[in-house]
């Protein structure tokens, strides 16, 4: 693990050049990704209301992008993966977000049936 | 004046793919996609006789409004098992599976799909399901509805077969996301020098935005399918409201895949119809791009508007505004779909070959079915059809007479290139007319019915609805017949069909330059992409030989 | 998508030529590895949506029963989170670095980041393992079998421990349990495929020519990775 070339040897069969990270890039993301550990944790213990669940995702969001440009290699990669990534996210933020807004709105009508069918007694 | 050049070469006898290996365990273990869609067709088939024997058993049951056939509770059972085992072992699978299977790489000029075993993993999953399903059946049955929504269905009364047909959604779930996921790869990164996006056939245009669908939606299936499970045992609090839990959320959960389900469903009958409608009218398509994109359209904002199967569940008031526009906007790219295949038919050469036939019943259907579905968008007639016949009508026409009708387009279309037989186009008309005639003698009486007030999933009704029903009754049974017609077409062509040329229809695209049936490995070298409605230099040389292009002519 | 310099007609290799691990529907390594890449992040697509659906039943408890939340969360030890994060970013490092050795056909190197790979995810296991068997001894089940004992309830601040015990307490466990148990078994396959690929690497299969898998199970892994990242501060933070 000495050297810091970026280039591999010549590959056979026509296999493209590879992309080799150098041991630099990905220290530093490690380190960043335990410094940004740190700090979530620091954070959570401010007070913030309900700001504080906002800063551990914000937070979480950069650690995830480290650990997909990086280590991922999505940096240099065929920018249709990160297309793949963003998309999924995308659905995954729109179910969540969509859901949880309606569950909001009907809570009370919820509340007064599990109420109700609690109070049956189990 | 025409060459043979260009003509695939014949395949010495025991060449084929279906030749290539024998016995069970060449067939069970294959990688050979096209070996693996033909293992698909036949389970599908199996899935749609079973389906389709529980829906006769239910048309008889509500020959009167009494009922009496079977018990209320085994006729709630038969519409649950009918409705879960067509969706997900039938329409869901089907076209893609089935037919996608065999045809993608052909069409791609590829040796197979990406992922080889990735495929046969899938058809393994997919008979898991359902042996599950079957188990579920066996085992007493589920009577919640193919929705399963909870509290009822998870309750303890209800016995444990909701552990079971839970179960087979997850498997089932998998095998779809594979599939997708295979396609999408496959188109994506093994088209051949010469194909560029906007030189795909259409059908594959359908096949990458379904699997858009089936990677992006089918794992919200399988968690949710997860979610209830542990539910049941375990009570866990998340849908049932004694626990603590919501069972609207459930819905949520299961609508946002069972929606854009639909859309797996009928992309790729799509697909299939853009295909035949250019080759039987000699017209290159009209619109490719618009089509193209509206397939993507389609997949897109098909994940938008699941709620609308929600209006009455309690759903808040905002979340039912926003999902009843989006409705409106999921009709355009469909009708957009729709202008360019009429656009297509028009000034056409029409030639009512067997798939033909089939392509055109399905306009007036696809028609009418996606036109009622505007009246289930908009939130008041909504609130008043929600649960009626109209909705069991207006699904039945998308699901069945849409897809249904595409898949037979598509199943007799490549039928000659999968065998290597010609059907008999007598007994195809025949069942097209049928299925056409047997479809709208079911379906608009429930249409009617609905309106009225009929409920859904009733076992007895009041006297007032009997003549539609009566007559949708009778209708059942005569789909059937069209269908068994179909099938026994098909079967007896295998013995007694036509040797089949490579190019019986005039197609350009990549898969009928290959014999018929393909060799194990398609091609022995990549072919260059070319235009696939491009028909130009095609001839029909004779029915033995099929169409050729001359040589040097229409080479894209 | 593939390499320059590549003999398009792939078929017409002779077989002898024919790289040991280039499938039959692939005309060289490059088109291979290349069309195994996008196949891998089609699947993490898929794993997001997967997980999606969990953190929709965390946000819909989250945002509907804040008390629950500030209660439940002293149930768990946040040092124990941090450890299991430190644990994961190192095996993500040592996963990203596994793709380097096998890239510049370093064999030791690669065996040695497998096998270190392998190890952090045992060292999360054991930790979780801690962790379940502590709240199980003490009767912090899932849903309806969430019972605190008294000696879990005397560890809560005596803040918390003031206030009433949730009515849905229950519910936060089946999510608790639901989300870090899927994460879980995700680890332990995991594990099952760095096993894998000790077992190819010692074989000599990986080379600067042909390192698809160790690519492909490390981008499995780094997802993993992302999951818990997630999950630590929601569960263990808040």
């Amino acid at each position: 693990m000495t050297d810091d070339t970026a280039s591999a040897p010549a590959p056979r069969h026509g296999a493209a050049i590879p992309h080799v990270l150098p041991p630099s890039v990905l220290l530093g993301a490690a380190v960043a990704l335990f410094a940004l550990t740190a700090l979530t944790v620091v954070a959570s213990r401010l007070d913030l209301g309900q700001a504080n669940v906002v800063v551990a995702l914000a937070i979480a969001c950069l650690k995830a992008s480290v650990v997909a440009l990086v280590f991922m290699h999505l940096a240099w990669e065929n920018r249709f993966q990160l297309v793949v990534l963003v998309i999924s996210a995308l659905f995954a933020v729109l179910l969540v977000g969509f859901v949880v807004f309606d569950t909001t709105q009907y809570q009370p009508d919820l509340r007064a049936k599990e109420a109700q069918l609690r109070g049956k007694g189990r | 004046m025409t060459t043979i050049a260009g003509t695939a070469p014949a395949l010495a006898a025991g060449e084929s793919y279906l030749e290539h290996g024998h016995g069970l365990r060449s067939w069970l273990l294959t990688l050979d996609h096209k070996r693996i869609g033909i293992m698909y067709l036949a389970a599908i088939t199996g899935a749609l006789l079973l389906g389709g024997v529980f829906a006769l058993v239910l048309r008889l049951n509500l020959w009167r409004p009494a009922g009496g056939l079977v018990s209320n509770d085994v006729y709630n059972k038969l519409f649950t098992l009918h409705g879960a085992v067509m969706v997900f072992l039938f329409v869901i699978p089907g076209i893609p599976a089935a037919l996608g299977n065999f045809v993608l790489p052909l069409q791609l000029g590829a040796k197979d799909l990406a992922f080889p075993r990735v495929n046969l993993i899938s058809w393994w999953l997919y008979m898991t399901g359902a042996a599950l399903f079957v188990a579920t059946l066996v085992s007493g049955g589920i009577d919640s509805g193919w929705t399963l929504y909870p509290p009822y269905s998870l309750e303890e009364s209800r016995g444990l077969g909701i552990l079971l047909a839970l179960s087979a959604l997850f498997v089932v779930g998998f095998s779809s996301i594979l599939t997708g996921l295979n396609f999408i790869a496959t188109i994506h990164t093994m088209r051949p020098r010469g194909m560029g996006w906007f030189d795909l056939p259409l059908f594959l245009w359908a096949l990458y935005a379904t699997g858009i669908i089936q990677i992006i939606a089918t794992p919200v299936l399988g968690i949710t399918a997860a979610m209830g499970f542990l539910e049941r045992l375990f009570h866990l609090g998340i849908f049932m409201p004694e626990y603590g839990g919501d069972p609207v959320l459930f819905q949520h959960f299961f609508w946002f895949y069972s929606h854009p389900a639909v859309y797996i469903m009928i992309l790729p009958a799509m697909g299939i119809v853009s295909e035949v409608v250019s080759v039987f009218s000699r017209k290159p398509i009209f619109g490719y791009r618009f089509i193209a994109m509206s397939s993507i359209a389609i997949a897109v904002i098909g994940f938008f508007v699941w709620g609308h199967h929600m209006f009455v569940s309690g759903q808040s008031r905002w979340a039912s505004l926003v999902f009843s526009f989006l409705t409106f906007l999921v009709a355009v790219p469909s009708a957009i779909k729709t202008f360019n295949w009429l656009a297509t038919l028009y000034k056409g050469a029409i030639d009512l070959k067997t798939p033909m036939i089939y392509v055109l019943a399905f306009f007036a259907i696809f028609g009418v079915g996606g036109l009622t579905g505007l009246f289930l968008g908009a939130l008041a007639t909504d609130v008043a059809l929600h649960d009626t016949y109209f909705v069991v009508a207006h699904f039945h026409f998308v699901m069945v007479g849409a897809e249904l009708t595409a898949f037979l387009a598509g199943l007799h279309y490549w039928w000659p290139k999968m065998t290597g037989r010609m059907y008999g186009e007598t007994s195809g008309r025949v069942s097209a007319v049928l299925v056409f005639l047997g479809f709208h003698l079911t379906f608009v009486p429930q249409f009617l019915a609905g309106v009225a007030g009929m409920p859904r999933r009733y076992a007895t009704y009041a006297p007032a609805f009997q003549a539609n029903n009566r007559l949708s009754t009778v209708g059942a049974f005569v789909l059937a017949l069209g269908l068994v017609v179909a099938l026994a077409g098909l079967v007896v062509s295998l013995f007694r069909g036509q040797r089949a040329p490579a190019n019986p229809w005039g197609a350009a695209s990549l898969e009928w330059t290959t014999p018929s049936p393909p060799a194990h490995d398609n091609f022995a070298e990549t072919p260059r992409g070319n235009k696939p409605y491009d028909f130009t230099g095609l001839r029909l040389v004779s029915e033995d030989a099929g169409w050729v292009r001359a040589a040097g002519e229409g080479r894209g | 998508m593939t390499a320059p310099g590549t003999d398009r007609a792939g078929a017409t290799m002779p077989a002898e030529d024919r790289p040991r691990f280039l499938a039959i529907q692939f005309d060289s390594m490059g088109a291979q590895a290349a069309t195994g890449k996008l196949g891998i992040w089609l699947f993490l697509g898929s794993e997001i949506l997967f997980f999606g659906g969990l953190f929709t039943a965390y946000g819909v408890y989250r945002a509907n029963h804040h008390e629950l939340f500030r209660y439940a969360r002293h149930f768990l030890d946040w040092r124990l989170g941090a450890l299991n994060t430190v644990v994961l970013v190192s095996s993500s490092l040592s996963a990203a670095w596994s793709v380097r050795c096998a890239q510049l056909g370093q064999r030791r190197g690669l065996h040695a980041t497998l096998l270190a790979t392998f190890a952090l995810a045992g060292v999360f296991m054991a930790v979780k393992v801690v962790e379940y068997s502590h709240k199980l001894h003490n009767g912090v089940g899932w849903g309806a079998s969430c019972h605190p004992s008294e000696e879990i309830l005397a560890t809560l601040p005596a803040a918390v421990r003031a206030l009433p015990a949730p009515e849905h307490l229950g519910t936060f466990f089946s999510v608790y349990y639901l989300m870090t148990g899927l994460h879980g078994l995700h680890v332990l396959v995991g594990m099952g495929l760095y096993l894998w690929l000790l077992g190819r690497a010692h074989r000599g299969d990986f080379g600067p020519g042909y390192y698809g898998p160790v690519d492909t199970v490390a981008l499995y892994w780094h997802l993993v990775d992302m999951i818990w990242i997630f999950l630590f501060p929601l569960f263990y933070l808040m």
